[in-house]
């Protein structure tokens, strides 16, 4: 991957200067690439990183495992696609193994999440069975551990 | 009991006169002061890979908690001579030629008291890191400090070599990639040095702890050329690549003659190094690329961002090509090292290392370890600008005076 892809995937609040100053590109450059990438959809937003269990949310999230009948033209991308509109759903992955959907749906309470369940997913034609978890905890997400790492126990100045 | 027993008067007379390390002086004051942000580490800033971790953690339960072979575990040492072949170039025979070690450091130690006899002289390069000159006086040799200069990146070259050497000069030291200065050699440079090892029949010591960590060409073992391997003691370790220095785990690689005579000396005193460090070391060893590849990106990313914020704020800085220090000049601020780093200290809380902890001749220079977050480093590098424009507004008075 683009090392300028690997540093806004890391902070992409960094400065542009400083991440010019790191590849050692002239600054122009950088945002010069930066705005392609965005403009070719490659970048398709910037979000902040939340430990959501320290804000005492009212929502839950449910991980929900469906099933499908392809479709005659488009396979699962269009169940997917369509699926994927509804804004509960925050992430929807198409997966090998024993269920093909791997959706993440998120509501302000459990019956908020079955209702949707029941009443917009599994009545949607080409749905098989569907197959619901619900989050409890997170410890790590998009690669940042949600717990505080210990400090630095290093020595202040050593050989 | 009288105050007139002196127990300084017992101590050896090696070891008397033997100054602390300049490192440690400069440790004792910042270690009093909150606040600080250090780029005086010398260690990664990175956590050791977990499966490393994990692997050591499993080995624990597992009950790896006694003695090993002197020499070190042989599967670890097999896996060692594959790494050492693959990654620096030269062949070892697992069985007796391979030694695992507390740390590099005494590796060196080993090593110089296995081929010193007193008044024997060894050739190494300045600056350098802080034990080097120390372990040779322990190991009742004489050292000949040869000073590499900014002007060719801090490089050893043959000529400064042949300006030092003597008819008792029996072993040559090097460090590349080098602490403090960041330089490397090129294997032209090394040629000529491997040219002059074989020319004054020397054995050749070469510390490459850094050898993973370099950013703009692979590194080159001098221990690859042709005729090199046989009269030298290669040394590498954990510590910097995969960032496990409290592991304290190194080895040495040389003729079987060289490793016997330092297996003598570790049985004797370290009997082995520590059975859990040397299974964590074995699991380093599985996945090599995946873990020192990421870190050296950043070290990378960190070493453009550390020189273009110097060349901005006008501090002279030959480009370090590896390990993670640079060592710039601070000379045209009027201040020797050691008052330049104090000052940016109770000034700015940013801890650098004065270049004399690495020898007389590292007078002018700081070094400034880059292991640390881009964060801390961007904040330094404000703080170290404000001081040092504070600095040159200052008429230099101090200077043509000293």
């Amino acid at each position: 991957m683009d090392e300028l892809l690997e540093i806004l995937q890391s902070n992409a609040l960094l400065p542009r200067e400083d991440i010019a100053r790191m590849l050692e590109l002239p600054v122009d450059k950088v945002k010069e690439r930066i705005a392609e990438y965005e403009k070719r959809g490659v970048i398709r937003g910037y979000q902040a990183i939340l430990n959501e269990d320290q804000l005492d949310l009212d929502k839950v999230t449910a991980v929900i495992e469906v099933k499908v009948t392809p479709q005659r033209e488009g396979g699962f991308d269009t169940f997917a696609e369509r699926i994927s509109r509804f804004p509960e759903v925050r992430s929807a992955y198409l997966m090998s193994g024993t269920y093909d959907l791997l959706l993440f749906v998120e509501g302000r309470t459990l019956r908020e999440v079955a209702a949707f369940v029941s009443e917009r997913l599994s009545p949607l034609q080409g749905v098989l069975s569907t197959s619901t978890h619900f989050m409890l905890k997170t410890y790590k997400r998009f690669g940042v551990l949600m717990h505080k790492e210990s400090s630095d126990e290093r020595l202040t100045v050593s050989p | 009991m009288s105050g007139s027993l002196s127990l300084r008067n017992r101590l050896s007379a090696t070891v008397r006169d033997i100054p602390r390390s300049g490192i440690r002086d400069f440790f004792d004051i910042v270690s009093t002061m909150r606040d600080v942000i250090s780029l005086g580490i010398g260690e990664p800033d990175f956590d050791t890979p977990w499966h490393v971790r994990e692997s050591t953690v499993f080995a624990l339960e597992r009950g790896t908690t006694h003695y090993t072979s002197n020499l070190g575990y042989l599967d670890l040492r097999r896996a060692l001579a594959a790494y050492v072949s693959k990654a620096f170039g030269a062949e070892y025979n697992p069985e007796d030629e391979i030694l695992v070690t507390v740390g590099v450091s005494e590796a060196l130690d080993l090593a110089l008291r296995a081929l010193l006899n007193p008044g024997d002289e060894v050739l190494y390069h300045e600056p350098c890191y802080v034990s080097y000159r120390a372990t040779i006086l322990f190991a009742h040799g004489v050292p000949l400090a040869v000073e590499t200069k900014p002007e060719n990146g801090f490089r050893l070259t043959r000529a400064m070599l042949e300006a030092k050497v003597t008819p008792r000069t029996k072993v040559l030291m090097l460090n590349f990639p080098n602490n403090p200065t960041g330089a490397v050699m090129s294997r032209a440079d090394l040629e000529d040095i491997a040219a002059f090892a074989r020319a004054r029949d020397l054995i050749v010591i070469t510390d490459e702890i850094y050898g993973e960590l370099t950013y703009d060409a692979p590194h080159k073992s001098i221990v690859s050329l042709p005729g090199l391997r046989d009269r030298t003691i290669f040394l590498h370790g954990f510590s910097k690549a995969w960032a496990m220095t409290g592991f304290r785990l190194g080895y040495a690689c040389g003729p079987a003659e060289l490793i016997e005579a330092m297996l003598k000396i570790h049985q004797y005193t370290m009997l082995c190094a520590s059975s859990l460090s040397q299974k964590a070391a074995l699991e380093a060893l599985a996945r090599p690329q995946a873990d020192i590849g990421e870190m050296v990106d950043e070290y990378r990313r960190r070493r453009n961002f550390i020189s273009g914020a110097f060349a901005e704020m006008g501090m002279e800085c030959h480009r370090p090509l590896g390990a993670f220090y640079a060592f710039p000049n601070v000379a045209r601020f009027g201040l020797p090292a050691k008052e330049f780093a104090l000052k940016l200290l109770n000034q700015e809380k940013v801890a650098l290392v004065p270049g004399t902890a690495f020898g007389a001749c590292g007078e002018g220079f700081v070094r400034c370890a880059y292991a640390t977050s881009m964060e801390n480093l961007k904040e330094a590098m404000v703080r170290l600008k404000r001081f040092v424009g504070r600095q040159s507004n200052k008429p230099h008075a101090e200077v043509g005076n000293a």
